[in-house]
């Protein structure tokens, strides 16, 4: 018996280890035939992502989270209705009593500082971060979900639900001021009076401005998800980085910073309010949003795609 | 070339070529930020069809090895091949258990299994109610499929991960500490299970710091201590180093004494009620007649084959960590 080999320290590895009979005899005689390499379907990567957002827009989590989300412009809605009562009220709140689709541009103004950031790093700070902590990652990337293709996934997820998220806002403020606001044409912040259905379309065009933006934040949240394993860190670490910029912004010394921040184009979307619309405005916010998915995108990827998987 | 291991009586041109080996790895190192060194230059073949236990004790680098091979951890130095294709086209055929179950809590048992399904880029979504069902019933969760993962105990937690590795035809399974958290009940159900899945051909990479489990299921072993491998072959020829010995129950210990080493037994250790000594070539029954003819009671007669774990302390002259 070849005790002497079995007990050396380094046994060489490309040895035919000789069958025992108890293989031998198990084995069909004749070893299977060759199965072809299985095929890619050209469909898997939709078939993830479908499976992400399933997961997504079924955790009860973010549900409350968007729940919450619609309920803002209802009580907005409520509240300026009580106060438009009051005749010595101006501004902003004479502007939305007048007319119902002007909630749709406060409450997306309000939210956008900081409830909407927080429901989408919820959702792009757990992307990977939240897989990793449960374990759930390692399964997936063995089944093999592909570094790359996942963290695709994982983004585009991110995006839809940041659509989502400004989408459900909208939809909140629009269906809350038609019920407690008249309906008709609307008067923009330049002063113009437009058609109720310019107004609609002016409302698509912030939703996906906004919808940018948040996809923007989504990149960094996705980012720092992917340099920890516990998802409530890279949820905190954006949420940072969010109210850090909304300082830097509000301080004079740092003006020349300012146009680098996320934050200060968030609120761009006022620019579909003003009559012609504010393109310039609305592509430098868009340039700026793009920059920022295509930064901290590249981190994401370069971390993930070499990253040990020990969770 | 060495042979590690050579059975009398297997043919020798039987042995499958390299490249068809289940698992190959050529100086596979593992060293963590730290200098820690989790595997030290291994060097595996996993043969097709075995059943192939990877012995050693908890933080041998066993876990470590099988992250590698799945393509989690990325291996310092070496390299390693799965059924000898590129890992990305090997590892939709490898269903893998990884250090214990994970799952989403907030979903159902075949939620999860659809999700993992999902991530598999080569399966397709039209059989996958029919695959789901049929791996929750193989490691029978079919009655649980609907209840969420959150209140499924760890026995169940464990049975679903096997079902996840079981979801399409596989040709390789790695399985890390399949049985750990299982009752007694889970863990021969989980022994048969292996067995029956070896039975259909598929090779089957099991991690275990349980010698006995291995010594159960396997047709094959490797030992790691501290991240270097030990010992590698057959169980058949691993245990070979050890003495097959006799063991006989007598009140006469000292008459039996004489008799075995009349007969020519080497090392004859009589002790209470008893006398061992190395069976030799012996028949066990030739030493028994022997014995009762020359009137020595015996009360019982056993061949005491050397069991794995004498097999792991003479390599490794450690003690085994059996916590189970």
């Amino acid at each position: 018996m070849s005790t002497a080999e079995t007990r050396t320290r380094r046994t060489p590895g490309l040895v035919p280890v000789a069958e025992t009979l108890r293989s031998t005899e198990r084995r069909s005689p004749e070893p299977p035939p060759r199965a072809l390499p299985p095929e890619r379907t050209p469909r898997a990567f939709w078939r993830l992502l479908g499976s992400e957002l399933s997961l997504t827009f079924r955790r009860p989590r973010n549900l409350v989270m968007l729940a919450v989300l619609a309920c803002v412009p209802a009580i907005m809605g409520v509240a300026l209705r009580l106060v438009a009562a009051d005749p010595e009220m101006g501004g902003i709140v004479t502007s939305v009593a007048g007319n119902s689709l002007m909630l749709t541009f406060a409450s997306l103004s309000f939210l956008v500082v900081l409830l909407m950031p927080v429901a989408i790093s919820m959702v792009a700070g757990d992307a990977i971060a939240g897989e990793a902590g449960t374990g759930t990652l390692r399964y997936l990337l063995a089944a093999p979900a592909g570094r790359t293709r996942l963290l695709a996934v994982k983004y585009l997820n991110a995006v839809l639900f940041s659509f989502a998220v400004t989408a459900v806002v909208a939809l909140a403020a629009l269906v809350t001021g038609l019920i407690l606001f008249p309906a008709g044409p609307v008067t923009l912040l330049s002063g113009t009076t437009v058609s109720m259905a310019e107004g609609l379309l002016r409302i698509l065009i912030s939703v996906g401005y906004v919808g940018v933006g948040m996809a923007a934040l989504a990149a960094i949240a996705l980012a720092l998800s992917t340099f920890t394993e516990v998802s409530i860190g890279a949820v905190a670490g954006t949420m940072v980085v969010v109210i850090v910029s909304q300082v830097l912004r509000a301080i004079p010394q740092f003006d020349g910073l300012a146009d680098y921040l996320l934050p200060t184009h968030w609120p761009g979307f006022d620019a579909a309010l003003r009559s012609p619309i504010d393109i310039d405005s609305m592509t430098q916010g868009l340039l700026t949003f793009g920059a920022y998915i295509v930064l901290f995108g590249s981190v994401a990827w370069a971390r993930f795609s070499g990253k040990d998987i020990t969770s | 070339m060495t042979v590690v291991t050579h059975e009398a009586g297997a043919p020798s041109g039987a042995a499958p070529p390299p490249a068809e080996a289940a698992i190959v790895t050529r100086g596979l190192t593992k060293r963590f930020r730290g200098g820690q060194v989790a595997v030290d230059s291994l060097d595996l073949a996993v043969p097709r069809g075995s059943v192939f236990g990877f012995l050693g004790p908890n933080g041998s680098g066993k876990t470590t090895t099988i992250r590698m091979l799945l393509g989690l951890v990325a291996p310092t130095a070496g390299e390693y091949a799965l059924l000898g294709l590129p890992l990305a086209d090997a590892l939709p055929r490898v269903g893998a258990l990884v250090e214990g179950p994970a799952f989403y809590p907030y979903l159902s048992g075949e939620a999860n299994l659809r999700r993992f399904d999902a991530a598999d880029p080569t399966a397709v979504a039209g059989t996958v109610r029919r695959r789901v069902g049929e791996a929750l019933d193989r490691v029978g969760l079919g009655a649980a499929a609907g209840k969420r993962y959150r209140n499924y105990s760890l026995g169940m937690r464990q049975r679903l991960a096997i079902a996840a590795a079981l979801l399409g035809p596989r040709e390789l399974l790695v399985l890390d500490e399949p049985t750990n958290g299982l009752d007694p009940q889970g863990t021969r159900e989980v022994r048969a299970l292996v067995k029956e899945i070896a039975a259909d051909g598929t090779t089957v990479f099991v991690s275990s710091h349980l010698l006995a489990e291995v010594e159960q299921m396997c047709t094959h072993a490797a030992i790691m201590s501290t991240g270097r491998l030990v010992g590698h072959g057959t169980i058949a020829s691993l245990s070979g180093g050890q003495v097959t010995r006799v063991r006989i129950v007598t009140p006469d210990t000292a008459d039996a004494a004489r008799v075995l080493a009349t007969l020519g037994l080497a090392d004859v250790r009589a002790a209470d009620g008893e006398v061992t000594a190395e069976l030799g070539g012996h028949a066990p029954e030739r030493i028994n007649a022997t014995l009762v003819g020359d009137g020595v009671a015996v009360r019982g007669l056993s061949v005491v084959r050397p069991s794995l774990e004498d097999v792991f302390v003479g390599l490794t002259g450690e003690g085994f960590d059996v916590d189970g």
